[in-house]
């Protein structure tokens, strides 16, 4: 079992989304974040006083996904994510422990 | 035939003291949400308790002991009309009142409704002050403050003008403001300096190093906007309140070219401190363009009736272009404003002042500038005085950790968006 991290732009969200829909992936977690990687930011002022905007919005998806989903949903990911301009985000892969639904008690690859 | 006249002029004249008193009670919520929408989230709730509390202790110390201060107004009212007093014996007293000032002369009118107009002018004041020292001071520090400014300060300082009272060692004033640009305005931004200087810069404001100004984004901005709209509607009760009489054809035209020269001036205050904000920043800074619209406001305050439309506008104007330099300027100075108030208020209040002479024949610059020396002179010194004695009893200034988690932690024990995750 594995848990895929993506960090895309937030606009990018609904079409990840559907292209995931698309793929049988059946959970997804959301949260909105801020982040920068190798795209700079920008000073702006505000009231006169300049400030920094380092930290970018961004959207993190949490998938958790069994062997056989995984690397068809990264390249989903990847395709429908990708706008080919800087901020496209990153994908992480790690592996889980365990997986335990709450409402049933399944365990394992029964609760992914 | 002609006491129905004068009664109908009564009401009139009554009515529209009551209508533009409640216009000018709504710019309570206007400064509320202006502050509010200014500030960062985790202030919030403070500032709006702040902004509550002041209202209703301005609207009970003036009652207590403030008006008579004023106007003579009696201690507690005991000089205005109740309802059970205004009876056949009283009215027929108006009504000889009425035939003595004749159609066109001083207004006559309910005395209820004069202290009720007047008593939202003292909480206007003492608004300005809530926004200077946001984010940083104790909340009952401030409310302490608010009960001398409110019972006291601001009453003396209004004896001395609108209450005709003699200033003592200088006499009467001859000191022209119809609205209060320098009775209202100045006076608040003059407690508000006071309370700042004693006060300090929030932490973190300017760097340690350099001295610049470090940016503290305010967390609503619609907030701001919808206060700056509010507060822009109120003064038109504001200004137009001023003219202290409807009933007539002069005096009603008067009333007109009133709102519509508030209605200018603010105009041009917005598009000045628009363009002066694109021209220092490169972009365009909704923040000063809505303290622009304020600053246009200030300016025309103490002379709304006699300016054209247009010389209306460019004071305004010139007010707006004024008050994006002004707030520089006191960043500059390491003075913390985080809403401006003291720029809006205190340095247009004093333009507004001078603006009087562009228009007014019979204002001189020698009643301005003694007025005004007066009006900042006596509010900064007292409430220098109270500040450091209230600083000196219970602190003014929330302790570091306190700022640093938020006032609305420390002084309120409530988050103003409780459920809010970012």
């Amino acid at each position: 079992m594995k848990l895929v991290t993506a960090i895309i732009k937030p606009f990018k969200l609904d079409d990840v989304r559907e292209a995931l829909s698309e793929i049988g992936v059946q959970g997804i977690t959301v949260t909105e974040v801020k982040g920068f990687g190798r795209q700079k930011g920008h000073t702006e002022l505000y009231r006169g006083a300049e400030y920094v905007v380092d930290f970018l919005p961004k959207v993190k998806l949490e998938i958790a996904i069994g062997e056989e989903l995984y690397e068809q949903t990264i390249e989903t990911i990847t395709k429908a994510a990708n706008t080919g301009k800087i901020g496209d985000g990153k994908i992480f892969v790690t592996n889980v422990e365990q997986i335990i639904r709450i409402r049933t008690g399944e365990t394992g690859d029964e609760a992914v | 035939m002609e006491n129905q006249i004068f009664e109908l002029q009564y009401a009139m004249d009554t009515f529209y003291f009551l209508v533009c008193g409640a216009l000018v009670m709504w710019m309570a919520a206007g400064f509320a949400m202006l502050e509010a929408g200014l500030v960062r989230s985790k202030n919030t709730t403070e500032i709006l308790t702040k902004n509550v509390a002041l209202f209703a202790i301005a609207s009970t110390m003036y009652l207590i002991c403030g008006y008579q201060f004023m106007y003579d107004g009696g201690y507690f009212l005991s000089g205005v009309t109740t309802v059970s007093q205004m009876d056949d014996a009283a009215i027929a007293q108006v009504l000889v009142d009425s035939a003595e000032e004749g159609f066109d002369g001083g207004s006559v009118y309910s005395g209820a409704s004069d202290f009720f107009f007047q008593v939202v002018f003292v909480a206007t004041a003492m608004s300005i002050v809530s926004g200077a020292v946001a984010e940083r001071m104790k909340l009952w520090a401030f409310l302490a403050f608010a009960v001398v400014m409110t019972g006291f300060i601001y009453p003396i300082e209004g004896g001395w003008t609108w209450g005709g009272k003699d200033v003592p060692f200088i006499g009467a004033l001859s000191y022209s403001d119809y609205a209060g640009s320098g009775i209202v305005h100045l006076a608040g931004a003059s407690a508000a300096l006071a309370g700042v200087l004693l006060l300090g810069a929030r932490k973190g404001k300017y760097n340690a190093k350099t001295g610049a100004p470090q940016a503290i984004p305010g967390a609503n901005l619609p907030m701001a906007t919808l206060g700056t709209f509010i507060l822009w509607m109120g003064w038109f009760g504001f200004n137009g309140g001023s003219t202290l009489k409807l009933g007539g054809i002069g005096v009603a035209n008067e009333v007109a070219n009133v709102f519509l020269n508030t209605n200018a001036a603010a105009a041009g205050g917005l598009i000045a401190a628009l363009f002066v904000a694109r021209l220092l920043f490169g972009k365009a800074d909704l923040t000063m363009a809505l303290n622009g619209a304020l600053a246009g406001l200030v300016a025309i305050t103490a002379e709304p009736a006699d300016p054209s439309p247009l010389l209306a506008t460019i004071i305004g104007a010139m007010g707006g272009a004024l008050v994006v330099f002004s707030i520089v300027g006191l960043d500059k100075l390491k003075i913390d404003d985080p809403v401006g108030a003291i720029s809006v208020h205190g340095t247009v209040g004093i333009f507004g002042i001078f603006a009087v002479l562009l228009s007014d024949p019979d204002a001189t610059f020698m009643g301005q500038l003694v007025g005004t020396l007066v009006i900042f002179g006596w509010v900064f010194a007292t409430s220098l005085v109270v500040w450091f004695a209230i600083k000196a009893i219970m602190g003014i200034r929330v302790s570091e950790e306190e700022e640093e988690q938020g006032v609305d932690q420390s002084e309120c024990g409530m988050d103003a968006y409780p459920e809010f995750t970012n």
